[in-house]
């Protein structure tokens, strides 16, 4: 910027000429010059004011934005403090019907601090009063040891022991809430529930973690805090599985068997409605594995779903149903039941004397090895197989059980011609009742599979179909004769109509080859027939009962009277109304 | 003029002071009452959890099967069999008079 002379010389001449006095040029320039310079100043502090006001002004109006924010937003209490991170919550287990088959509890836990501790030694010698199983002199020790600051005692203290603890008035004794997690009704389900232990562990809490059972598959479910007040809902009947384990340890006790195991599965969905193995334990109270011996004989070992077996002449079901879906026979073809077969060193034979010849029907309700074996000669080994495997009793079968996962049937992978032939009648194939129960359920359906499920499922959609509805209803028809007229005679309950296929097994001898005297019998099938709606497998492991003057071990004299005694309970539980004999016939086409 | 607003503009302020005063005690006190309702809440629910494991425990199958025998004599339960269930023939259906015009309407 050029600055203007004060004291330009041409006006201070013309001025010196008109006798002006120039002094006044120079003031009158000075006034300008000031005039400017406050000018600018003004226009500047205006600025300032301008910014600072836009400054506040926005600043106010943020306050203000979230202040209305906040008033306009809906009151949510926040979380109250959840300690640590660690949660012991975890959701209550339900039967279908909202009975508690899990839930927590509030209990307390014992550690002791030492900054508050007084008398140690003292407080060990009372807690050993309340608590016999822990040793004085050790907890002495801990108790009164000068570098430790923090010692667990007990995990878990009833009411009473914690008030006879808080009795002691040891001020270094503390008590902490610790979750509990119970199962009211005892050994009750105990299979399916498993159980639980503790996982990280606070002062103010302590995780609880699945370590068996729907309780371990299903943890993540179980210990999410967001769902913990969510309760899961299974399939099972809390009542029907009371029942389904009374009538079954009564089963045992009376038929002197080692142990056995139920499914009563529904036809349709596959919920299982009840799902039992003996011997059971509880899961309150879960014992440790067994180190040694067979772990089959454990009562954590869960028959129903880890037991593979060789289930016998309930497999003939399945070349039955192949051989009238391939339509190789009808119920009436006559087949040649002449033995024994002889196939280099194998002998196939049947268990008790029967006619040469003999319809297809006549081979279930007799249960005829030379018979079956010879359908599966006609249906082939590789047709054999991917019906079975279709079935998916090949494969290990998926439920919310940990321990159906490393169980996989046991088979010889060449399925050979003579496995062919035994494994038609159910020797040569291991598989676990539980597969039994869901390729039943396809044969008696109406034809479609289902999938095995513990949780509550009632609009499960329909399955693959395996055999057509016209070889289902064959099926139930010869199902049914095998109780009116076959083996499962004592299965009769009257209004039901049970239909099902016995098999008793010889037990494989660990040493090689089979028991003479051992076996496991097994009663397939399904209830009432003319329209199946449960389904239900039930073993035993070497049974016998001395009837009609001599030792009885077969599946007919031992499991079948026990499930009859079941459906007669349980049926009407289910809300199934007894039906008439001469409606149900009809529609069966039997009579 | 500028006396009485400079006043009134100095009341005001202690008016305001003395509101938020007010309401931040009003805001404490209902803090307390909430941490003491939230603490009296979880102490129900975990009274109610109790109680619900009782009940399941107390109704557990095995010893209500125990219960209804050893009160065989006065109760005379049963378990439930299938000819338990009645027939609609069976029930006796009181004689319906064939209805006229005003009797239908009152009925």
């Amino acid at each position: 910027m050029i600055r203007t002379p004060l004291r330009p010389l041409a006006r201070i001449l013309d001025a010196r000429e008109q006798g002006v006095n120039p002094q006044s040029i120079e003031r009158e320039n000075l006034r300008l010059r000031r005039e400017q310079a406050r000018d600018a100043g003004r226009r500047r502090a205006e600025w300032r004011l301008l910014f600072l006001a836009v400054a506040f002004f926005a600043g106010y109006a943020a306050i203000g934005a979230k202040m209305g924010m906040l008033a306009a937003s809906p009151v949510v209490e926040s979380e109250p403090y959840a300690g640590e991170g660690i949660s012991g919550a975890r959701a209550d287990v339900l039967d279908r019907n909202g009975r508690i088959l899990a839930t927590n509890l509030v209990t307390h836990s014992l550690y002791a601090e030492m900054r508050y501790m007084i008398d140690g030694a003292r407080a060990a010698h009372e807690l050993v009063q309340i608590f016999p199983d822990l040793e004085e002199e050790s907890l002495s020790q801990r108790l009164t040891d000068p570098r430790r600051r923090f010692t667990w005692i007990r995990s878990r203290v009833s009411p009473e022991q914690a008030q006879a603890t808080h009795d002691i008035g040891e001020p270094g004794l503390l008590l902490g809430p610790r979750d509990m997690r119970l199962y009211p009704n005892g050994e009750l389900a105990a299979h399916l529930m498993g159980g639980t232990s503790y996982g990280e562990q606070g002062v103010t809490a302590a995780e609880i973690q699945g370590v068996a059972g729907l309780e371990y598959t299903l943890n993540e479910r179980l210990s999410d805090a967001d769902l913990a007040d969510v309760p899961l809902s299974l399939a099972l009947d809390l009542p029907v599985q009371a029942v389904v384990e009374e009538v079954l340890a009564d089963g045992l006790q009376m038929y002197n068997a080692n142990g056995g195991s139920v499914i009563l599965m529904d036809a349709h969905t596959g919920e299982l409605v009840a799902m039992a193995s003996a011997p059971t334990f509880d899961p309150n109270n879960r014992p440790a594995p067994a180190l040694t011996g067979d772990p089959a004989d454990s009562p954590l070992f869960n028959r129903a779903v880890q037991g593979l077996y060789e289930l016998g002449s309930v497999m003939k079901v399945f070349a039955v149903a192949q051989a009238l879906e391939l339509g190789l026979v009808t119920p009436d073809t006559m087949m040649d039941t002449q033995g024994p077969i002889r196939f280099g060193r194998f002998r196939i034979s049947d268990m008790h004397s029967m006619p040469s010849r003999m319809s297809v029907t006549d081979v279930l309700i007799e249960s005829s090895n030379v018979g079956t074996a010879r359908l599966a000669q006609m249906i082939g080994a590789p047709q054999q197989r991917s019906f079975l495997q279709s079935l998916g009793l090949l494969d290990y079968l998926p439920i919310e059980l940990p321990e159906s996962t490393r169980v996989r049937p046991q088979y010889d992978e060449r399925w050979s011609e003579i496995s062919m032939m035994t494994i038609s009648y159910g020797h040569g194939l291991s598989i676990t009742p539980l597969h039994l129960a869901a390729a039943y359920a396809a044969m008696v359906n109406g034809g479609t599979m289902v999938q095995p499920t513990l949780l509550r499922r009632p609009d499960a959609p329909v399955g693959r179909r395996v055999i057509s509805e016209q070889t289902s209803l064959q099926l139930r028809r010869m199902l049914r004769s095998v109780v009116t007229e076959g083996t499962a005679s004592f299965g009769e309950v009257e209004g039901y109509f049970v239909g099902g296929k016995t098999g008793t097994a010889d037990k494989p001898n660990p040493q090689g080859g089979y028991y003479e005297d051992r076996t496991v019998a097994t009663f397939a099938g399904a209830f009432p027939m003319n329209d199946p709606r449960y389904v239900f497998v039930v073993t035993m492991d070497e049974p016998t009962i001395f009837a009609a003057g001599e030792n009885r071990r077969t599946a007919g004299w031992t499991v079948v009277p026990v499930v009859a005694q079941m459906v007669r309970r349980v049926a009407p539980m289910l809300g199934l109304r007894p039906q008439d004999a001469a409606d149900v016939d009809a529609e069966l086409g039997l009579r | 003029m500028r006396a009485l607003f400079y006043l009134l503009t100095a009341f005001g302020v202690i008016g305001l002071a003395i509101w938020a005063y007010d309401q931040n005690q009003q805001t404490q006190t209902a803090q307390r009452d909430v941490r003491r309702l939230r603490a009296e809440i979880r102490s129900l629910h975990e009274s109610i959890d109790v109680q619900r494991a009782e009940w399941a425990y107390l109704n557990r199958p095995q010893r209500l099967r125990a219960l209804v025998q050893m009160n065989y004599a006065r109760l005379e339960l049963l378990p439930l069999e299938g000819s338990r269930f009645g027939r609609v023939e069976e029930i006796p259906y009181p004689m319906i008079a064939p209805a006229t015009d005003g009797a239908g309407q009152e009925g």
